[in-house]
């Protein structure tokens, strides 16, 4: 493989790489100006060659998405950038917010033009209120440089950009939950379809799109779809931005093409595991993707298809790393908890699901498990995510998918350690 | 929603400019409720009746609908809180990096279990989930700033700076 250059991290570590003259002074607008001289359909079909796929979690095709919006449509069309990270182990596109929000903001533009949108909105998650801050800056700039408002670079489109600040739920992160909270409601995730190509803000065709996917565009327009697909894997390529977090030396965010080793992720980029501890387990993709052994994540590259072939996904990137001193009941117990306050309640398998796992995870923890719970285990995890089957696209009992991503992880920590299981459980045994 | 209880003082915002500037941004007025509940808990410190009432009447909507919000958003409190609002990361990067620890630090210090405040009013703990900074663990994140890689003694230092 030729040697990788950061594409969306270049400049980061430079000085004032945040403003408007620094990223204008390393080529940044060039890609709109192109853009704005273009067809929206020969933009939408430039990034569907590229084969870009969203890197929020789902893997989506970007361009695929664009094209369901209706092009006979009077309805006004929105574009929201779904800025609500909140994934355990995912850091990234917070880390380009606050050094490269040009970039971003460009990729808004480019997506808004193309799926001929005059309204887009950035919704970040509430908790990140410097970003926010930030964000305001970057928009007062762009309006300043009319790279925003009325005939932008002189073409006669018009955008206006609009900052929205979450408050506090992961499951906004879900598009059609994210919708419904812009709305002003709770974010309950909706039905689908119609999908929000069809129906989403207001009732209106809607397209949400990822921070880190939105921030790929200018380059896709600068470089062409061929570069593009020429960095990493074949089925899903491009550059990644890769968190690794947990117990490592040197925790971060690593730009890499799609497809590097997770063991070059972690034992490299990351810089190991402090005190040469040994590796015990691994989410690849954030917590919502089942967990990899230390024999499993030595051997799987980072990209969609191996992933799955793994039975985890890709997710959002969010590698989190645990050393064999990590207690996997405990783990386990402390996601299930993560799950149990964000399921929104809607749905009852996961509403009632996520609470009886954190009471029994809790029980066993607290040495007062019983010899069939992790058959109950197991029973619950599939009555919240039944039929977790990824490469059919078919969700289980819920409307949304955040009842997959608690069955998938807490199921596999079982699978994969139920001696651990079963220690706790037997000691109870063993006092009684 | 605080039709039932005791009448309240009705709660004005402050700065009026701030909440149109608000409207002006959405194309339809509930959307601004999230924004309108950020400004007033900026303004008050939490979401009171009367407050719930007045961006209610503002949105055009029954005061049961932005309720039905404010209890669904873990940013938005409903109890005055402490001065400073300590919120440790519980998460599992932040957990294996020693969160537990800050927050058994807070407690002893200030003898406060998470969910209370002190005394004084200057502290409230609280355990939450997720910042989104997990390469940074252990983070706090105390009022708007996220404090990271927090050792002991860092956090010690900075619960002592804050008045």
């Amino acid at each position: 493989m030729n040697a990788f250059k950061p594409v969306l991290t270049e400049h980061i570590h430079q000085k004032d790489c945040h403003t408007l003259p620094f990223y204008k002074s390393v080529g940044g607008y060039k890609a709109l100006e192109k853009v704005l001289a273009m067809q929206p359909d020969a933009v939408i079909q430039e990034v569907k060659e590229s084969n870009l796929r969203g890197r929020g979690g789902a893997g989506f095709s970007t361009g695929v998405k664009w094209g369901f919006i209706p092009k006979d449509s009077d309805q006004p069309k929105y574009l929201i950038n779904n800025a609500d990270e909140s994934e355990p182990g995912t850091f990234k596109d917070r880390l380009l917010m606050n050094k490269t929000p040009h970039q971003m903001l460009e990729g808004m533009i480019i997506a808004s033009y193309a799926i001929n949108c005059n309204t887009a909105f950035i919704y970040i998650r509430g908790e990140f209120y410097k970003e926010y801050q930030l964000l305001k800056k970057t928009l007062a700039e762009a309006y300043q440089a009319n790279l925003l408002g009325q005939g932008i670079f002189g073409s006669d489109y018009n955008l206006e950009v609009v900052i929205h600040r979450g408050a506090g739920a992961y499951i906004c992160g879900e598009e059609t939950g994210l919708i419904e909270s812009l709305e002003g409601k709770r974010g309950w995730p909706r039905i689908k379809p119609p999908f929000p190509a069809i129906e989403g803000y207001l009732h209106c065709p809607t397209v949400v799109n990822n921070v880190e996917t939105l921030a790929c565009l200018p380059h896709i327009i600068n470089h062409g779809a061929d570069w593009f697909k020429s960095i990493g894997s074949e089925k899903g390529p491009g550059p990644r931005l890769f968190c690794v977090s947990g117990t490592v030396n040197n925790p971060g965010v690593f730009e890499e093409p799609m497809g590097i080793s997770l063991k070059e992720l972690i034992f490299d980029r990351a810089g190991g595991i402090p005190e040469n501890k040994q590796l015990k387990a691994v989410f690849p993709g954030g917590s919502s993707s089942a967990i990899l052994t230390a024999e499993e994540a030595l051997d799987v590259k980072m990209d969609f298809e191996d992933l799955v072939e793994k039975k985890s996904m890709l997710g959002s990137a969010g590698v989190i790393v645990m050393d064999e001193t990590v207690d996997m009941v405990q783990a386990c117990l402390n996601i299930a908890r993560f799950y149990a306050h964000e399921s929104c309640g809607q749905c009852t398998p996961c509403r009632e699901g996520t609470a009886w796992l954190v009471k029994m995870l809790t029980r066993i923890v607290n040495g007062q498990g019983k010899p069939d719970d992790i058959d109950m285990l197991y029973e619950i995890t599939d009555n919240i995510g039944g039929r977790i089957d990824f490469s059919k696209g078919s969700f289980g009992k819920t409307i949304c998918p955040f009842g997959e991503a608690v069955a998938w992880p807490v199921r596999s920590f079982v699978e994969k350690f139920e001696n651990e299981f079963r220690s706790y459980i037997q000691q109870v045994e063993a006092v009684a | 929603m605080n039709t039932m209880a005791t009448p309240q003082e009705k709660f004005i915002f402050a700065n009026p400019d701030k909440v149109d500037r608000i409207f002006s941004q959405y194309p339809d007025k509930k959307s601004a409720t999230l924004s309108l509940l950020h400004l007033a808990q900026a303004q008050e410190g939490y979401i009171s009746g009367s407050v719930i009432d007045t961006i209610a009447d503002l949105v055009e909507c029954h005061p049961a609908i932005v309720m039905d919000c404010v209890s669904f958003y873990s940013m938005f409190f409903t109890k005055p809180q402490g001065r400073h609002k300590i919120q440790v990361c519980q998460t599992l990067s932040c957990s294996v990096n020693g969160a537990d620890a800050l927050v058994d630090h807070v407690t002893n210090k200030f003898s406060i279990k998470p969910g209370e405040t002190t005394d004084d009013r200057r502290f409230t703990l609280m355990k939450v989930e997720c910042l989104g900074s997990c390469g940074t663990a252990p983070v706090v994140q105390i009022n708007n700033d996220y404090h990271e890689g927090l050792t002991n003694e860092r956090f010690d230092e900075l619960l002592e700076s804050l008045p």
